[in-house]
């Protein structure tokens, strides 16, 4: 059914971009004419799930980058090893049980070489 | 157990195995040990590199090819690992002070990478498969990488670190592709597989990019020059223990490399790539030599005359004989020796308020500290090759394998070289012995600074007196390639 894959298959979604950008627009400009600009103190603070604010939001805070991209990578890595050795487990069998214990022994080293350092205490 | 693999494999490489437990036991003991008991990590690094040391005696006469020639287990491995170890060893030592001084947080990372580096340069001695070479020296150099930069606060730490991460990287990537063209010519990633498959296509363009590339690529490892930018930067701004350690583990292993990569992967392409050594050894040995003679800071200028003695080293591949190849491993032994000494009285000289890397802080060095000075004196003429030192004997060897070889013009130049390069070691004699003290403490010397100093002083003495025990060895060492059937080929 080539037809079913031409240009007219996107048909429906040509409507649906449409409709979407004119509600959008519709909103806007409509509630922009009939508004009326009354501001008081609590309209201009910023929106906190109906919290009173304590302090600026604009606050500084390290995300600690450098650490969690060296633990997703220690990760990562054990990954990538483990699913091909998923994939042919029943060819490797006890052996490659064995091989993958001690590949996840050596991680699990650095880990807890990693844990104990603070590397894992937010900020 | 899949195919490919038995359990006599994992017995072959019982050495590897046990550093590898030894590097996570440091690691381990370092998060175990109390704050005040982190000093015990040195011994227990030490008893690590000792416990290796005796599992290599079972392999004493062992030549096999561990897991289909993935590795050799033979006595040429065999020479260079025990060069690693001791030059492992003789780093540890120095460094407990160093650290000290320095006020280093965790000492277990220091050590564990020390480990590490010198696993991953077991790894490249006994690899005959372009992989296994290549595991073994990205272990080898990432443990580089991050203890260039081990002094976190200092700058020119951190900018050694990072030069020589980035072109390692840029040199790995050369390499990389180097070995990527001798594979698709060949078909397999097995050196010795890989002579036999070369064989007959001498004239063909690809492979000679190939040989260029890796010759490009192991050029940069072993600091030729033209590839030897990185070096005196790097040797100046790591720690100087890791500065001593860089400079002849590193090298000793990438030596091993260059050896395993063209004398057993391309023997056929020998004349090819001798040229290229010729040309690089002579640029080497000039450049590094005339760079060094305008030095003022010592680690600076032992940074080029590394690079020089790597210029000499080559003669040896240039060479291509099996007495060749017995020159370099015995230069390597003796250069081991000789540099880690020297950088010993660097070390020794770091205290609170002095680097002690300046040519400044030798001077008077004999009135201060007369056996350091002696030492100092003593490593010195055996770099530039003056006897009764082991650096006479290593250079006479070397020179003689090269006019073996009608190499004549370039043992020339390697004895004029020899000159140039005597000017600037008799300098810091001349600081040391002649020079008014300066102020500042005295340098104290740590008994386990004492043992370095001892056992290099010891060596450099004794092999200069009594060499044939090593020329044994060495001998034995590059015969087990198999050179003499490649020395056959070439002529």
């Amino acid at each position: 059914m080539p037809s079913a894959y031409g240009a007219s298959a996107y048909i429906p979604i040509a409507i649906f971009v449409a409709v979407a950008t004119g509600f959008a627009l519709f909103t806007l400009v409509f509630s922009s004419l009939i508004h009326s600009e009354k501001y008081n103190k609590v309209k201009l603070e910023p929106y906190e799930c109906g919290i009173e604010p304590t302090t600026d939001a604009r606050d500084r805070y390290s995300i600690r980058y450098y650490l969690v991209a060296m633990l997703f990578v220690i990760f990562d890595v054990e990954t990538v090893f483990m699913f091909p050795w998923a994939v042919i487990f029943n060819k490797l069998l006890l052996f490659g049980l064995i091989e993958m214990m001690v590949f996840i022994f050596i991680l699990v080293v650095g880990y807890y070489y990693a844990w104990q350092k603070g590397a894992l205490d937010w900020v | 157990m899949p195919p490919g693999v038995s359990l006599s494999d994992f017995y072959y490489i019982l050495p590897e195995l046990v550093l590898t437990g030894g590097a996570l036991l440091v690691l381990i003991a370092d998060v175990l040990l109390p704050k005040e008991r982190r000093a015990a990590l040195a011994w227990v690094t030490l008893l690590a590199l000792g416990a290796t040391a005796a599992a290599l005696v079972p392999f004493a006469n062992t030549h096999v090819e561990v897991a289909h020639g993935l590795l050799a287990v033979d006595r040429f491995s065999l020479f260079f690992k025990i060069l690693f170890l001791l030059a492992a060893a003789i780093t540890v030592l120095m460094s407990i002070r160093y650290l000290e001084t320095e006020g280093a947080a965790s000492p277990g990372e220091y050590y564990f990478l020390i480990l590490c580096a010198t696993l991953g340069m077991m790894i490249m001695a006994g690899g005959i498969d372009l992989i296994t070479i290549m595991i073994g020296l990205e272990t080898m150099a990432v443990s580089f990488y991050i203890l260039a930069g081990y002094i976190k606060p200092n700058q020119r730490s951190n900018e050694a670190a990072v030069k020589y991460f980035l072109l390692g990287a840029f040199s790995l990537g050369i390499l990389l592709y180097g070995m990527s063209l001798m594979y698709g010519l060949s078909g397999t990633t097995n050196l010795r597989v890989m002579a036999s498959a070369f064989v007959g296509q001498e004239k063909d363009p690809r492979l000679m990019l190939a040989v260029i590339l890796v010759v490009a690529g192991v050029g940069f490892k072993i600091a030729a020059v033209p590839f030897h930018m990185w070096a005196p930067d790097v040797y100046e701004g790591a720690p100087t223990p890791v500065t001593a350690f860089l400079s002849v583990g590193s090298k000793a292993a990438s030596f091993a490399m260059l050896i395993r990569i063209f004398v057993e992967g391309m023997p056929s392409m020998s004349a090819d790539w001798r040229l290229l050594f010729y040309v690089l050894s002579i640029l080497t040995m000039t450049a590094g030599n005339i760079a060094a003679v305008t030095q003022s800071n010592v680690k600076r200028m032992l940074a080029y005359s590394s690079i020089a003695h790597a210029g000499y080293l080559l003669m040896g591949i240039v060479a291509g004989t099996a007495r060749g190849i017995t020159a370099t491993l015995i230069y390597l032994m003796i250069y081991s020796f000789m540099q880690l000494g020297a950088f010993a009285v660097i070390t020794l000289l770091r205290r609170k308020d002095v680097v002690g890397d300046e040519l400044k802080d030798f001077s008077g060095l004999a009135f201060r500290n007369p056996f350091a000075a002696f030492a100092m004196l003593l490593f010195m003429l055996s770099l530039g090759g003056i006897p009764p030192t082991a650096g006479f004997m290593g250079k006479f060897w070397l020179f003689s394998a090269a006019i073996d070889a009608h190499y004549y013009g370039l043992a020339v130049i390697g004895v004029l070289n020899s000159a140039i390069s005597l000017y600037y070691y008799v300098r810091i004699v001349v600081f040391m012995y002649l020079k008014k003290e300066t102020s500042g403490s005295d340098p104290v010397i740590t008994p386990a600074l004492a043992l370095v100093l001892g056992v290099t002083v010891m060596a450099t003495l004794v092999l200069g007196v009594y060499p044939q025990l090593l020329f044994r060895v060495a001998d034995v060492s590059a015969r087990t390639l198999g050179v003499a059937g490649i020395t056959a080929a070439i002529r």
